[in-house]
Formats: structure tokens, C-alpha cells, sequence
């Protein structure tokens, strides 16, 4: 029998606020061991919390981008369960009514666009972290009430790559928003997947397991992939899943139990008596509008028509927003998109991926790589020179025509000049013109490169070209 | 000098006739004589700390009850899971208090986290009654109010959930308020049960809680649930005319009261009805469930509140224990006493799934009920009276073993947290078993003046002050 998957993902997204959900406290990451917390995060006796305005924009924000209903009523709710890192014994999260419900991501699949829909988005506060040592368990609050949106997808998705490609628009979407920095594996992006699978055609679910810890997309697609042979395989051996929450273990590549659904926690949440509800009129909703950056697909359509891109370079340049804008400025300077592109493509991002760096580590300035380009088009140098250029400002940042003026790159156009260096050639290179009197025509490129090296490739090789045939022609 | 009220202290500070410093001795040397037997303080500030001299209240101390945190004090909720727990932060209560050149007196005894009605759940032993200290004081402001009664306190600040101010302010003979649900600010007040708590003043007469009332009423950003209103200055109310007032006069229970309770009563409404009040008989068909209510709801919310002391982080942490769920289970077994077990029993039951709807859910609705009742009634009355008590002061451990018959003593004063209104309780008869009873007055959400006006006008013509327990 053929069997379909069944996938809805929960992910978690660290709000980049500067400071925490319900306090004052710094959400900067990497400080010392409970530095970052005060009497109100730390839960002590007799604090209330007072909610970060920060954290409703960010999340109205998410649900223009992602096409929710934004709700003009919710509120706070209390999740009560026990652990050394939850100060009070309870998170403060949503529940029945959270900030954001329905709304779609789209991803791109080999049948073109897809719409994964989803459940609900809320506002919650993250939890501290435990350290499990030799000696002890020790507690770090810094984290406790860092802001989070945990985004509920519908049970809509059919395969891992699918549900890596929702993972990946959503870090796409939530870095063009600026409302998170989508890192999986610093933490500050985290996904939860629920899995079954149903023989094809059946509409009722099968009996699910939760998959917990996967630290990269990579990890999600294996997981889900290692979780849906081991699903089939049971079931193909007659017997019947049991609900339950699995850890994926990246070492041993495979998922293990961690909990039944029988040791499941009783959250008894209830709204949070501590808060009042979150009110959200057509004004405040209309103010984020107009404060909305362009999306991902928007500026990847943009780019396509506005500059006469090709596709698939289109969508590499929007894949980050840094990166588009990069670009965007860079033609601001030098109309050329063409080639910019061509550049930053090839060249920029061959060697920042080398060294596992970003466009924004790059020591060239979008305006400098305009410069390079525009150096090349009115001739100053060749693409060829172009190149040794690049990779002298890739190393130190300086200005191409400083580079280029310094090493005195520039381009040989002066046909005197040239016509001495070609005669040259020409003259030591017997063989090679015989050959091409005999008819060999492609001799012409040795002849060229023969130019270009005693030129140290400054010479313009249309220029060359044009002297040589018309020299070699005159024999 | 401990016999007089807050008012009269202040106007002799401004004489020069007496310093707040004087006063915090007066009120030492009493505290000598009599805690031993009354038991109303958990800690006793014995060095005086002043605050400035400028503000309202000229460095007079004032008790606090030990839910509220003071700096550097510690705060006990009586309970022994936080029996050594130092705040590092003030109340904003305090803080205002501080503005007003308030001195402290000490931290008054209460049942534990605030759960009771007579102080007897105290891991400090039980506050006794200065009328008759065979008799319990009330609670869970016991201390409070006991303190003020018998001149161990000028003044005090009490909380008041399902009646915690106003109950034990009538058991001893003294004035209590509850404000308004979001007037006082609760931060840095333990949480009890988050939708109910209120800070408010008791006192020996009506103008020291207007006094503490003009302080202790503000908006705070602190607490997101403290309401952005207008502070007035409560004393304008004192002293005026009531005639023609519209008062509601809550009957139906009457029968069920004590014979002292119901005489007093009788006794309230001919004066009001002398000072030209229009005295009728409210009909609030939704109070009859309110104790069962309030039962649902309050210990909800504590479940989820006193979650937090578990050992790990402040606090009472058991000896040996085997692994993280038994440290747990151990410090909670041994630092919660069995009334605050019981609550959080109760509350974690009603908010269990399956539960939820049919109590946490329906308790939620009926208190909307509760709201529309009142909400009717204000439109027709500026206040509504009651007993505040059914009984005089019970007998200490006569109720103990009996939880039903303990939570029914709130019966008459859970209304007004359910419904988040303002109720005073000011003394209105001593009965022939000489205790005291006390008159409720409530009013309509932010419509305190009201309250004012009533408690104020009656209290000129009854009261007990001279008939307090202070020697």
C-alpha cells in the first residue's frame, strides 16, 4: 500500500527586541549566567509583568507578511507546569485567544507555488536554560522571558523537503522583517514537527509523534524522513503507532522516545489575571502597514521585471534582504544590473561562501563593486584584470581605481602602442602563423593570449583581436 | 499616645507638640505589653527609620502586613516557605508610604499567603482578639487589624481578596476598605489570588483611611492591572450632608446572622434613615453563589501564584531529598501549611482539563452575572449596605476543623472583590457578648466618595472609638 506523510511544524522565533517580554532586562545573547534577569523575570514574590509593546508590532508585523487574521481581542494565558528553569512555574503564553490565527506561508515546489496554511500564530515568553554538568544541574535565566512567537502550521504538508522549504520561508520572511535572526542553531529559530501517516486517499489523520531537538533544516528533513520509515514500517508490520514525543539524535541518526502521551503534561492554562487583554485597532494595524518592508516575493518579482534578471539569479539576490539591498544600491551607483549581478553572483559570493562569510562581513562597499563594473564597461580595464581587482579589494576594501591606478592596470587602447606588441608577436610565433595561413583560424586566440601576456593582460583584447586579424591577414 | 488616631498624630507633629519618633516609642512600649498575648506581628521594626519630614504623614509608623514587601525586611506571608525571604525591592505602596515620610512599625501577622479567615493559618501561631482573646480577629489581616484595635499600631495596610481587610476590621472594631479592584497598585504585594487582591487601610476612623487612601491610590506602570484614574483627596467627602442619599440595604441573609449582627444592623438603618437617607431592599439574586465562587476562583489563580516557591530559587528547600520531583514534593509537603495545600488542591482540580469548563468557565460567567446584579443595582443606589460579618469574632479553633463553615464567615464580603467595587467596613455596635460588629458599605466601581460620604456621616453618629481595647 502507498502511504502519504503527514506534516504540521511548531516553530518558535526569538523576537530581536532589545529587551524582554514582561521586564527591562537585556535579551542580548552570550552574557554571564543570570545577568541579564531581575526580580520580575526571575519570578520573585509579589512582581507583575508589563508587556513590551515591541513584541505586539513585531507580531502584527508577521501577520501582515504572512496573511493573518490579526485579532482586535486576545490575551495572555498561563501554561502551569514544574521545572528548575521556569522561574514561576508557569509560562506566560496564549491560548484561546491568541494575537494571530490563520494566514498562509507559500513555498516553491517542483509544481510551482504551494500555500501552507496555518493554524495560529501567539506571543509567548521563552523559558531559562539548564545545564546538566558532572557536579550538578545548574540553572541560566538570561533567557527567561525573551520574547518568542510560536507559529502553528496546519497538518498540510506531505514531505521533508516541504516542510524545510516552510522553515525556510519563514526565515526568509521573519529576516526581511528584522524581527528575528532565524539562527536554528543558536536557538533562535526552533521547530517542533508533528508527523503520521495514512494510507493515500484516507482523509482521517493517523496517530502522530511530536519530534523534538532537530537543530538545523538539515536535521528536520532526516528526522522527518527517518520518522516516516519508522511509521511505515510498523504499520506495514501490522501494528499501530503509539502518540508519543521523540527526540532526533543527530549522532545516531535516528529518533528515540522521550515521552507517551500517557506521561503527558496537565498545562492548566487559564488567562493570566496579571494582564489585561491586548487591544489592536484598524489605526495601530494601519501605522505597521505602511512601515512594512517589501517581501521576499515581491522583491524577488520586482527584481526579475525592474532589472531584467534572470530567475534563478533573481531569487538568490532576494534570498537575503541584505543581499538584495546590496545589490539595489550597487546599481544606484552604476546601471548595470546585468553584470552586477553577474558579480556579486559569481564572484562575491563564490568567496564569502569559501570562508563561510555573509554579504555583510564583505569589505566591499556596494558602491565599489559599481565601480569595478563600471571600470570594466568604459574600458579602463578588462573583465580579466577585473578580477584581480576584485580579489585585491575582497582582501583590504580599497577603492578599484586606487588598485587599479597603483598597479597601473590600466587598459592598453592605445593602437600604436599595441600594434608594436602585436608585430612582436607575430614575429616569434613562425609556427603558429603558418598554421594559421594554412587555415587554422582559432590560432587567433594563442596569438591573443600571447598579446595579453606580454601586455600583462592589460591590453584590450577587442583591440588585439582586430590588429591581429588584420596583420596576420596582410601576410 | 498609641491611642490616638492618625489625624490627631499628624496635627500634633504640625504642633510641634510630638515627633514621629515619640509616637514609634509609644507604640514600642505597647507592642512590649501586649504581643506576647496578641500576637499580631511577625516582625517588629525596633529601631525607628525615618523617611523624611515633609510628607502627609510627618514620620508616623505605620504597620504592614506582611504580604507587602518593605527593602531589606523580610516578608513571611506567615508561611514557612518563605520565613527568611528578604525582598530586595519596595512595595509600591511603600514607596508612596516613603513619599509621605511614613515610618514602619513591623510586619503584622495574617493567615498564611492570605488564605483564611482568622489568622489561625499562620506559621507564626495565632493572632488573638484584643476584645476577648479567647476569640480569633479575624483574617487573613488579622494582625492588622488586631494591632490597630489595641493601640499596637496607629494605622496599618492590610490586603483583601474575598474580605481580608473589611472581616477582621469588624471582628476588632475597626475601620477597613477595600478600594476598588486596579485603584491601589498591588506590586510587590504576594500574590494571593491576582483578580481579587486589593491593599487598603485599616484603621481606628474614617478620615486616617481617607488619609491613606489619598496616598496609596495612583496609577502604577508597574501593574499593568492598576487603572489610569484621576486621584482625588478622599477627606473632601468627610463630614457632608447625606440626606437624600439612595441606599440598597442587602437583607436577605440577615436571618442567617448572629442575634448582635442583626440588632446592629437594625440599629445602622435607623441612623441612616435619621440622616435622611432612602433606605430599600436590594434584591442581588446572583450572591448566593457567590462563596462557591469565589472558591473556584481564587484558589485557581493561587495554584498557578504560589507555583513559584519550589525550592529551587529562594526560600524553603527540604533536607534530603532523592532527585528533582522529590525536592519538590518535599519542600512543598513541608513549607505550605494544609489550608494553603487544600486551595491549591482545590485550584489545580478546577483547571484540570475536563474540569475547566464546568468550574474555572462557569465561575468566570457567574461573576459577569455577579457584575450585572450590582451593575443594576448602582443605577437605583449610591450605596449598598450589609453586615460585613455574619457573627461576632468566633472562638479560636472553633472553626478550624470545619473549612465550609470557615469560608462562609466571607459570605457578606466576597461580592465586592468578585465584582472588583469599593467596601468599607466601620464599626457599628458592640454586641451583649461584648464583641464588635461591623457595618459594610459598598458602592459602585471608582465611586469611593460615595463610601466616604456614608461611612463618614454614620461614624459621627456611632462609633466605638472610646470603647477600643487599648488599656
Amino acid at each position: 500500500m502507498e502511504y502519504e506523510p503527514v506534516i504540521g511544524l511548531e516553530v518558535h522565533i526569538q523576537l530581536s527586541t532589545k529587551t524582554k517580554i514582561f521586564c527591562s532586562c537585556s535579551t542580548d545573547f552570550g552574557a554571564n549566567p543570570n545577568t541579564h534577569t531581575c526580580p520580575v523575570c526571575l519570578g520573585m514574590p509579589g512582581v507583575l509583568p508589563v508587556l513590551n509593546k515591541k513584541v505586539v508590532e513585531y507580531a502584527v508585523k508577521l501577520g501582515l507578511a504572512l496573511n493573518c487574521d490579526i485579532n482586535k481581542f486576545s490575551r495572555f494565558a498561563r501554561k502551569n507546569y514544574f521545572y528548575p528553569d521556569l522561574p514561576k512555574g508557569y509560562q506566560i503564553s496564549q491560548y484561546e485567544l491568541p494575537i494571530l490565527e490563520n494566514g498562509f506561508v507559500e513555498i516553491e515546489t517542483d509544481d510551482g507555488y504551494k500555500k501552507i496554511t496555518l493554524e495560529r500564530i501567539h506571543m509567548e515568553e521563552d523559558a531559562g536554560k539548564t545545564i546538566h554538568k558532572a557536579d550538578g544541574s545548574y540553572v541560566d535565566l538570561n533567557r527567561t522571558g525573551v520574547p518568542l512567537l510560536e507559529i502553528v502550521s496546519n497538518p498540510v504538508m506531505h514531505t521533508p523537503k516541504e516542510a524545510s522549504e516552510y522553515l525556510k520561508a519563514i526565515r526568509k520572511t521573519v529576516r526581511y522583517l528584522g524581527i528575528c535572526d532565524g539562527n536554528m542553531e543558536e536557538g533562535s529559530m526552533r521547530c517542533d514537527a508533528n508527523i503520521s501517516i495514512r494510507p493515500k486517499g484516507q482523509t482521517k489523520l493517523g496517530t502522530k509523534a511530536e519530534l523534538k531537538n532537530m537543530n538545523s533544516f538539515k536535521h528536520v528533513e532526516k528526522a522527518l524522513s527517518y520518522e516516516i520509515e519508522r511509521q511505515t514500517a510498523i504499520i506495514e508490520d501490522g501494528d499501530k503507532i503509539i502518540q508519543e514525543t521523540r527526540l532526533w539524535d543527530e549522532k545516531n541518526q535516528i529518533t528515540k522516545s522521550m515521552r507517551t502521551k500517557e506521561d503527558a503534561f496537565e498545562y492548566r492554562y487559564f488567562p493570566d489575571p496579571d494582564l489585561v487583554p491586548i487591544l489592536i485597532d484598524d489605526n495601530y494595524i494601519n501605522q505597521i502597514k505602511n512601515d512594512m518592508p517589501e517581501l521576499p516575493k515581491a522583491k524577488y518579482e520586482r527584481f526579475v521585471r525592474e532589472y531584467s534578471l534572470k530567475e534563478d539569479d533573481a531569487r538568490i539576490l532576494t534570498d537575503e534582504k541584505h543581499l538584495a539591498d546590496y545589490f539595489e544600491e550597487a546599481c544606484k551607483i552604476h546601471n548595470n544590473p546585468t553584470a552586477i549581478a553577474n558579480w556579486i553572483l559569481t564572484e562575491m559570493l563564490g568567496a564569502l561562501n569559501k570562508e563561510n562569510k555573509t554579504i555583510e562581513d564583505s569589505l566591499i562597499k556596494p558602491n565599489q563593486i559599481a565601480k569595478l563594473v563600471k571600470l570594466i564597461d568604459n574600458n579602463t580595464i578588462s573583465g580579466k584584470i577585473g578580477k584581480s581587482v576584485f580579489a585585491q579589494m575582497y582582501k583590504t576594501g580599497d577603492e578599484p581605481e586606487k588598485i587599479v591606478k597603483e598597479k597601473g592596470l590600466t587598459q592598453i587602447t592605445d593602437t600604436g602602442k599595441l600594434e608594436n606588441i602585436v608585430d612582436e608577436v607575430i614575429k616569434n610565433n613562425e609556427k603558429a602563423v603558418e598554421n594559421y595561413k594554412s587555415g587554422k583560424k582559432n590560432t587567433i586566440g594563442f596569438f591573443v593570449g600571447q598579446v595579453m601576456k606580454a601586455t600583462k593582460g592589460k591590453a584590450n583584447p577587442k583591440i588585439v583581436n582586430e590588429l591581429l586579424i588584420k596583420k596576420l591577414e596582410e601576410i | 499616645m498609641y491611642k490616638k488616631t492618625l489625624h490627631q498624630l499628624i496635627d500634633l507633629i504640625n504642633k510641634k507638640e510630638i515627633t514621629g519618633r515619640e509616637i514609634h516609642k509609644s507604640v514600642l512600649d505597647r507592642i512590649d505589653l501586649k504581643d506576647k498575648d496578641i500576637n499580631a506581628y511577625t516582625t517588629v521594626f525596633r529601631e525607628y527609620e525615618e523617611y523624611g519630614k515633609d510628607g502627609i504623614l510627618k514620620g508616623i509608623p505605620i504597620a504592614i502586613k506582611d504580604n507587602m514587601h518593605i527593602k531589606g525586611k523580610r516578608t513571611t506571608c506567615s508561611s514557612k516557605i518563605l520565613e527568611n525571604f528578604v525582598p530586595e525591592f519596595n512595595a509600591t505602596v511603600i514607596e508612596e508610604l516613603e513619599k509621605e515620610s511614613a515610618s514602619f512599625m513591623g510586619k503584622t501577622n495574617m493567615d498564611e499567603f492570605a488564605m483564611g479567615s482568622s489568622t489561625e493559618t499562620s506559621y507564626f501561631g495565632v493572632t488573638k482578639n484584643p476584645w476577648d482573646t479567647t476569640k480569633i480577629p479575624g483574617g487573613s489581616s488579622g494582625g492588622s487589624a488586631a494591632a490597630v484595635a489595641c493601640g499596637e499600631a496607629i494605622a496599618a495596610l492590610g490586603s483583601d481578596t474575598g474580605g481580608s481587610i473589611r472581616q477582621p476590621a469588624a471582628l476588632c472594631g475597626v475601620v477597613g476598605m477595600k478600594p476598588t479592584y486596579g485603584r491601589v497598585s498591588r506590586y510587590g504585594l504576594v500574590a494571593f489570588a491576582s483578580s481579587l487582591d486589593q491593599i487598603g487601610p485599616i484603621t481606628k476612623d474614617v478620615e486616617d483611611a481617607a488619609i491613606l487612601m489619598n496616598i496609596i491610590s495612583k496609577k502604577d506602570e508597574k501593574d499593568s492591572t492598576s487603572v489610569n484614574i484621576k486621584r482625588e483627596d478622599f477627606t473632601q467627602y468627610l463630614n457632608q450632608n447625606i440626606k437624600g442619599m439612595k441606599i440598597g440595604v442587602y437583607d436577605k441573609v440577615l436571618k442567617d446572622c448572629s442575634e448582635g449582627v442583626a440588632k446592629s444592623m437594625e440599629n445602622s438603618m435607623d441612623i441612616l434613615k435619621n440622616l435622611g437617607c432612602k433606605l430599600e431592599n436590594v434584591d442581588l439574586p446572583s450572591v448566593q453563589y457567590c462563596v462557591s465562587d469565589y472558591y473556584i476562583i481564587a484558589p485557581a489563580e493561587a495554584s498557578s501564584n504560589l507555583s513559584r516557591y519550589d525550592g529551587v530559587k529562594y526560600g524553603f528547600r527540604a533536607d534530603g531529598y532523592d532527585d528533582l520531583m522529590d525536592m519538590y514534593i518535599k519542600t512543598r509537603t513541608e513549607g505550605f501549611g494544609d489550608e494553603v495545600k487544600r486551595r491549591i488542591m482545590l485550584g489545580t482540580y478546577v483547571l484540570s482539563s475536563g474540569y475547566y469548563d464546568a468550574y474555572y468557565l462557569k465561575a468566570q460567567k457567574l461573576r459577569s452575572l455577579l457584575k450585572k446584579d450590582f451593575n443594576s443595582a448602582f443605577a437605583k443606589y449610591d450605596c449598598i449596605i450589609s453586615p460585613t460579618t455574619p457573627t461576632e469574632a468566633f472562638g479560636i479553633g472553633e472553626k478550624a476543623g470545619n473549612p465550609l463553615q470557615m469560608y462562609l464567615s466571607d459570605i457578606f464580603t466576597i461580592p465586592a472583590n468578585l465584582t472588583s467595587i469599593p467596601a468599607i467596613s466601620i464599626p457599628n455596635g458592640i454586641s451583649n457578648n461584648g464583641l464588635p460588629t461591623g457595618l459594610q458599605i459598598m458602592a459602585n466601581a471608582f465611586r469611593e466618595d460615595n463610601i466616604f460620604k456614608c461611612a463618614s456621616a454614620f461614624e459621627k453618629e456611632f462609633n466605638i472609638i472610646d470603647k477600643l481595647p487599648m488599656n
